[in-house]
């Protein structure tokens, strides 16, 4: 199973996605799965369905984003009275107590984001579906940003889960998460799908057929 | 199939030998990747990813990290986390009182995730590698390590530790001049676990890892 043998072929090795070992898939590239002989996981030359996969997951996001921001993600009750808390008017609270690098934090986590995920992943995959060959470098560099960055729209539930921790306990306020987060925690888990199910390698494939 | 036997290089480390085809897990280039020195990383030549990085004493400084990331994994659960002080009554809460407060409230999707998270991938990835690089180390096989390893890198994206720091920042902000928040003895550990898996992370030679505990075909 060696590439120099002479029934083997560079084409038909795939990179298991678990392990990293290249496997010779049988039956040649556009064969069926195969299992790692390394590690077992089932080995794919690319992620299955992963533009279908991706459109389905970014879309979804998209849809779960409308109700996130306009929702509140907390509720404050005290003395009787409550105040709620979008995603958008916590990070302006920061910014009008004076907090401008944190609320610049939050702001960046929270709404641009996501955003800019949804973004890169639909221009991603338009480019692929375009067979573009346009900077894929670049392109490819975009894709490990997108992967990167997305944990760090979690910040905002954190805020509600310590909050509600802290003050849900006391018996002066009392602090409730809302249903903008149940759609914020939606859209942070389905663009962190999302990224998974992109595979980088379809920007090459594209970028090589129409450069021969 | 790659030989498995061991190379001693000139720095007495057990090296990979040189040579061995990987394919770029971003761009899928073929690369026959070749000697690489300690401390030193081989780049794909098209996409510019990472192939390989060869990294000194590997195996024990993973293993240390892991196991003083366990360690401080248990403190950061056993121990409380902040309390609340406001107008004399005092709140404690550990690292799950809010995942618990979440759940009672009626958002368990958002109480699963935060739980997920904060507690369970870090677990998860902390002991994973102590199930495999324990055996290493000590030069036993164990069943199962194939399996473990594969789950570390199922988990790694899900665990968001230092996130959480952020999100205990901007609350501290948050409740500034309404109540004085008092840091307990996890929150330290906490702080620290971050630094701690993350150079366990980095300083874990994969490809060395399955050579040696994937299955012999």
């Amino acid at each position: 199973m060696t590439p120099d043998s002479a029934t083997s072929r560079i084409e038909d090795f795939a990179s298991c996605h678990d392990c990293g070992l290249a496997v010779e898939l049988e039956g040649g590239a556009h064969h069926g799965a195969t299992h790692c002989p390394r590690c077992r996981a089932v080995v794919h030359r690319r992620k299955p369905d992963s533009l279908n996969r991706t459109w389905a997951l970014v879309i979804t996001a998209a849809l779960l984003y409308v109700p996130a921001n306009i929702f509140p993600v907390m509720k404050v009750i005290s003395l009787g009275k409550a105040q709620e808390d979008t995603i958008l008017s916590g990070a302006i609270y920061l910014l009008v107590h004076g907090m401008w690098p944190l609320a610049l934090i939050v702001f960046f986590a929270s709404v641009v984001v996501p955003l800019l995920k949804l973004i890169a992943l639909t221009f991603l995959l338009i480019s692929v579906q375009r067979s573009s060959s346009w900077r894929p470098v670049e392109r490819t560099k975009l894709y490990h940003i997108v992967e990167a960055v997305g944990r760090w729209s979690m910040t905002d539930i954190y805020v509600v889960t310590i909050l509600v921790a802290l003050v849900s306990l006391g018996n002066l306020a009392t602090i409730e998460a809302g249903l903008g987060a149940v759609y914020f925690a939606g859209v942070v888990v389905m663009t962190m799908i999302a990224a998974e199910s992109f595979d980088p390698r379809l920007i090459w494939d594209r970028a090589r057929e129409t450069h021969g | 199939m790659f030989k498995l036997s061991a190379v001693t290089s000139a720095d007495g480390e057990l090296a990979i030998p040189p040579g061995w085809l990987t394919l770029c897990h971003a761009c899928d280039l073929p690369s026959r990747v070749g000697a690489v020195p300690v401390g030193g990383t081989a780049f794909c030549p098209r996409c510019g990813s990472v192939l390989y990085k060869r990294i000194r004493d590997s195996l024990d400084r993973t293993l240390a990290l892991a196991l003083g990331g366990l360690f401080l994994f248990i403190a950061s659960n056993a121990f409380p986390f902040l309390a609340l002080k406001m107008q004399g009554n005092v709140t404690h809460t550990t690292l799950s009182t809010g995942v618990r407060a979440l759940y009672e409230q009626g958002t368990p999707i958002v109480a699963s995730l935060v739980l997920l998270t904060t507690i369970v991938a870090p677990f998860l990835q902390i002991s994973s590698l102590i199930f495999v690089l324990a055996p290493l180390r000590l030069g036993v096989r164990v069943p199962g390590q194939a399996r473990m390893f594969r789950l570390l890198r199922r988990v790694q994206p899900w665990s968001m530790m230092e996130v959480f720091i952020m999100g205990i920042l901007v609350s501290l902000v948050k409740l500034l001049g309404m109540a004085q928040i008092v840091p307990g003895i996890a929150l330290w550990s906490f702080v620290l676990l971050i630094p701690t898996l993350a150079a366990a992370t980095s300083s874990l030679d994969a490809e060395w890892v399955w050579r040696r505990v994937g299955l012999k075909p």
